[in-house]
């Protein structure tokens, strides 16, 4: 591929290959995308993704930034925020969306399919304490409608309120009048996200052709 | 708002036009049941002059046969089918093994058995155009992802299998030993046509049984739907041609040329029909019960004008119904849209019923050719190629595909591929220019008839055996819903972020474009809508009726004090429900649902949907109740049950640090007054171990705020408390709640000034 010719450094693709399950021609297209994107600087800023048009229009995208910015989706068990990402950083956050292999066994679709989850689950849990309560949920889903003309903050309301109510009686069952329900962590979302299938709708797809010429 | 057994949250309204005898390839002529017939006249022994030669008397009674025999024999034959169809389901471990096109095959054979016979001749009912709408499973814009790959596998997947057929009989036809040389390419190639073609019914029948994964189930039926096209294209070219005793490669590319237009211009008519039809249904809210009349008509019209142009008829209603669905769904009434969807399901049940029948009776009673090497290789090569397509078209097109398709799903593919009345009606319109014209038809109900046993009885078991990869129908939650739209942002931002455009643009900017134009002209009061808060609205709908079903304690006390309270002028509430705001009773309804949604576990929806009067009763009787609790005397009483299983928040967490402390205290005062009167407040955020006035929420203080600020600032209100933490959810209750109550119903003034 034209492409890869000018691309630096292949050795260092190898190591985020391995990492990230990327093949090299896909690195090098976000190699050049990260380029493209931080004015080829070193590291990404949150103004360098402020910047880009089409996403202004997506209601989700203060909190889609967000997880690019969060050590949690960096794989090395960190927490909190950052300021800026290198391109190592950036690479292992787009892994979360990696096409499947077709050599995938069983596991590993298991594992790649939590590892998505995962990422879902930290773009709600804001505060990092492993459980997404109500105000979280609620925020979420006033994001998600607030395109969406019309609606009032209270259909919204009323809408998380009615989902929290489905996972406390998918996740719990019978409770106690006394019994909170306190949040929903990660093991309810993973079984309330049960049948879902998620492997074909949150990945995305690398295409044959130079898409930095097309995009602002 | 069309509830079915759900599928991945999509509204399933199937739809899908068989067409027995594409009008245009001519008719059977009507072989009337000769040995019925009665005369109606007395034969008069001598002249007919009237009235001197013979008196007549007035005829007391007389039999008028001929003049109703065709719509009595219809009648019958449909009575008789149908009669078919109750007694399968009596036995019902029947229909578990054996799917429903082969018993009423089977019951025709029967019934073909006995009339032939006695020699009589099946009725006429082939020369009409029976359809039935099935409509697709799927939201048009989920299928257009998939559009490509069915597509492929429609046309591509025909071409090779005719062709391939086509070309392996001819070669057999060589071999002097069966004694069918007098076939020539052409002939070989019109009847591979005919019978390469999938069947959608039969699929249908079998596969929803199966319950396959969606992404399988859609190819295939799409792949059925499309080769219609296809199948229309070729079976005329190859009809013209065989006539015709030199072919030229001009001939071919001309033939090319006609699939498109045949296609697309399909499409383009079943579209453009869809858009007069959503245009028409906007502005029938005055004329309601009319309204199921435009979306057959339409649909027919469809149907009809793309006979006329002699393009795909089943692509053109498909696409018209696919379109209507999408815009005339909102514009209709929800007793419509109940109509429409139980004639559709009516007229569809009937005619595949009638169909498999007839597949039965008629193969009884013509005169068959039967040559075993032709018709058995007929078979055998039916099947291997199309297990060879299958295969090599997958290849081609796995790369493509997220989840590329294992070896499972391609034997599902191939096994699935049952021939049925398509085959059957084309094989009947053979011009009897063709010498072997009995052989032909023939081999297509042999064929029909082995895969619609064979394959249909057997895949059940089959599939179940290699465990295809099985759909999970069970998710038409508020939680999928909001994920997946979630994610579907998620993914475009992604996309927008790292330059990579795909399935999800193209989705998206189609949305916008839906959104800002389409729906504006083609909705009457077209507001962009959230499907999530159509799913949550559809689902509270579910709610109230189940409410009104399970007849829980308050609501069916209402009626009585609805009655006996002087207050109530019922005219006058219903104007108020009129008046105001669609939106703001349905959050009235929905806060109300949130108590009676955790008594009853599972909220599975497969009722009807209830029409608008009773959601304004529900409404009625549910403010009523409100009403006699806010009157002090129930104050005492707590009528409100223990057993409730409410959720709330933690009580020691951050937000409790927002917490504004000025508001404990007036929630120890009116404890009982917001218990009762907003139930649903406290036992959705009760917190019961911080103290004694824990099931307290409402600082009912504030409603007395209210009182100043005028109705429509609920916003304001909201805003002011969000520093409220905890409360906030309870008292924005009470803020965006009372506010319009006290807008709709006067009724409420007495209660509200001693708040």
């Amino acid at each position: 591929m034209g492409a890869l010719q000018s691309s630096p450094g292949r050795p260092e693709y190898s190591d985020l290959a391995e990492k990230t399950g990327f093949s090299f021609e896909q690195i090098g297209v976000l190699h050049k995308r990260f380029k493209q994107l931080s004015h080829n600087e070193e590291t990404l800023r949150r103004d360098n993704f402020n910047e880009i048009d089409d996403l202004a229009f997506n209601p989700i995208r203060a909190q889609i930034i967000e997880a690019f910015f969060d050590r949690r989706n960096f794989h090395q068990n960190g927490e909190g925020k950052v300021q800026e990402i290198g391109f190592e950083e950036f690479v292992v956050v787009m892994s979360h969306f990696r096409p499947p292999s077709a050599h995938m066994t069983e596991e590993q679709r298991g594992k790649t399919r939590r590892e998505k989850l995962r990422f879902l689950f930290n773009m709600h849990d804001t505060d990092n304490d492993g459980t997404i309560t109500l105000e979280e949920y609620r925020h979420v889903v006033e994001e998600l409608l607030s395109r969406s003309g019309t609606l009032e903050k209270e259909t919204a309301k009323c809408i998380a309120d009615a989902a929290m109510l489905e996972v406390a009686s998918i996740s719990v069952g019978h409770m106690e009048p006394d019994e909170f329900y306190e949040g929903i962590t990660f093991e309810h979302f993973l079984k309330l996200l049960d049948g879902f299938e998620i492997e074909s709708r949150m990945t995305i797809r690398f295409l044959n052709m130079d898409t930095t010429t097309l995009c602002k | 708002m069309l509830t079915e057994g759900g599928s991945t949250g999509t509204l399933l309204f199937i739809c899908m036009i068989l067409i027995l005898l594409h009008g245009s390839r001519g008719e059977i002529p009507s072989k009337p049941i000769a040995a019925t017939i009665l005369p109606f006249v007395k034969p008069n022994d001598g002249v007919q002059t009237y009235p001197e030669d013979q008196k007549n008397n007035l005829p007391v009674f007389t039999m008028n046969y001929p003049r109703i025999q065709i719509p009595f024999e219809i009648t019958l034959w449909v009575l008789l089918a149908s009669f078919a169809k109750i007694g399968f389901h009596v036995y019902h471990k029947i229909t578990i093994w054996v799917p429903e096109s082969c018993l009423l095959i089977s019951i025709g054979l029967i019934v073909g058995a006995i009339m032939h016979s006695v020699h009589e001749e099946p009725p006429a009912v082939l020369t009409s155009n029976v359809f039935f709408l099935y409509m697709l499973p799927l939201i048009v814009l989920d299928f257009v992802a998939v559009f490509m790959q069915v597509f492929w596998f429609a046309v591509v997947g025909t071409l090779w299998n005719s062709i391939g057929i086509g070309i392996s009989l001819f070669a057999i036809c060589q071999i002097p030993a069966f004694g069918v040389q007098d076939i020539n390419l052409q002939e070989n190639l019109l009847f591979s046509a005919i019978i390469s073609a999938v069947d959608p019914v039969a699929v249908l029948n079998v596969f929803e049984d199966v319950s396959v994964n969606e992404q399988l189930y859609i190819v295939v039926f799409g792949e059925c739907l499309f080769n219609d096209a296809v199948t229309v294209v070729l079976y005329n070219m190859f009809s013209f041609v065989a006539e015709m005793p030199v072919v030229e490669p001009v001939d071919v590319f001309i033939g090319v040329a006609r699939f498109f237009i045949v296609g697309l211009g399909g499409m383009a008519f079943g579209i453009l029909f869809g858009f007069v039809a959503a245009f028409t249904t906007r502005f029938t809210s005055k004329v309601r019960e009319i309204e199921p009349l435009f979306v057959f008509m339409y649909s027919y019209l469809a149907y009809l004008v793309a006979e006329l142009f002699a393009i795909s008829s089943i692509m053109a209603i498909i696409t018209c119904a696919l379109t209507m669905k999408y815009y005339v769904e909102e514009n209709v009434s929800q007793r419509s849209c109940t109509t429409i969807r139980h004639v559709i399901k009516m007229v569809a049940s009937i005619s595949e019923t009638l169909i498999f029948f007839f597949l039965g009776v008629v193969t009884i009673t013509t005169d068959h050719e039967w040559n075993w090497g032709y018709i058995l290789f007929t078979l055998l090569f039916a099947f291997v190629w199309r297990g060879l397509g299958i295969l090599v078209l997958t290849q081609i097109i796995n790369p493509f595909r997220t989840i590329p398709f294992n070896m499972k799903d391609q034997f599902g593919l191939a096994y699935g591929g049952l021939r049925g009345a398509v085959s059957f009606a084309l094989a009947f319109t053979l011009p009897d220019t063709i010498g072997r014209k009995q052989l032909f038809v023939t081999a297509t109900i042999a064929v029909i008839l082995f895969t619609v046993f064979l394959q249909g009885i057997s895949i059940r078991p089959l599939i179940e055996f290699i465990n295809v990869r099985r759909t999970n129908r069970n998710l038409e939650t508020i939680n999928v819903e909001i994920h997946c739209r979630l994610m579907e942002h998620t993914m475009a931002g992604i996309e927008d972020l790292c330059g990579q455009w795909s399935r999800f643009y193209w989705k998206d900017k189609f949305m916008k474009f839906n959104n800002r134009i389409l729906r504006k002209i083609l909705i009457r009061d077209g507001r962009a809508e959230s499907s999530i808060v159509a799913l949550y609205k559809k689902l509270e709908l579910q709610n109230a009726m189940e409410i009104l079903d399970t007849a829980s304690g308050n609501i069916s006390a209402a009626p009585s004090i609805v009655s006996l309270s002087p207050n109530v002028d019922s005219s006058k509430l219903q104007k108020k429900f009129l008046a105001a705001d669609l939106r703001n009773i349905h959050d009235i309804l929905s806060k109300n649902m949130y108590k009676i949604r955790e008594r009853t576990v599972a909220y599975r929806g497969k009722h009807a949907l209830p029409n608008d009067s009773q959601t304004r009763e529900i409404l009625i009787r549910r403010h009523a109740t409100i009403r006699r609790s806010l009157r002090p005397r129930s104050f005492q009483s707590s009528n409100v049950p223990r057993t409730h299983k409410y959720f709330s928040l933690p009580a020691g967490k951050s937000l409790e640090s927002r917490f504004d402390a000025a508001r404990w205290h007036y929630t120890d005062d009116h404890e009982t007054l917001s218990e009762v009167a907003y139930p649903s407040q406290r036992s959705r955020f009760g917190k019961p171990a911080r103290s004694s006035s824990s099931k307290a929420m409402i600082p009912l203080h504030r409603l007395g705020t209210l009182e100043e600020v005028p109705s429509t600032d609920v916003l304001n209100e909201e805003s002011s408390s969000t520093g409220q933490g905890v409360f906030r959810t309870n008292s924005s209750y009470s803020d965006s709640r009372v506010p319009h109550p006290r807008r709709l119903y006067s009724l409420f003034d007495d209660n509200n000034s001693e708040l």
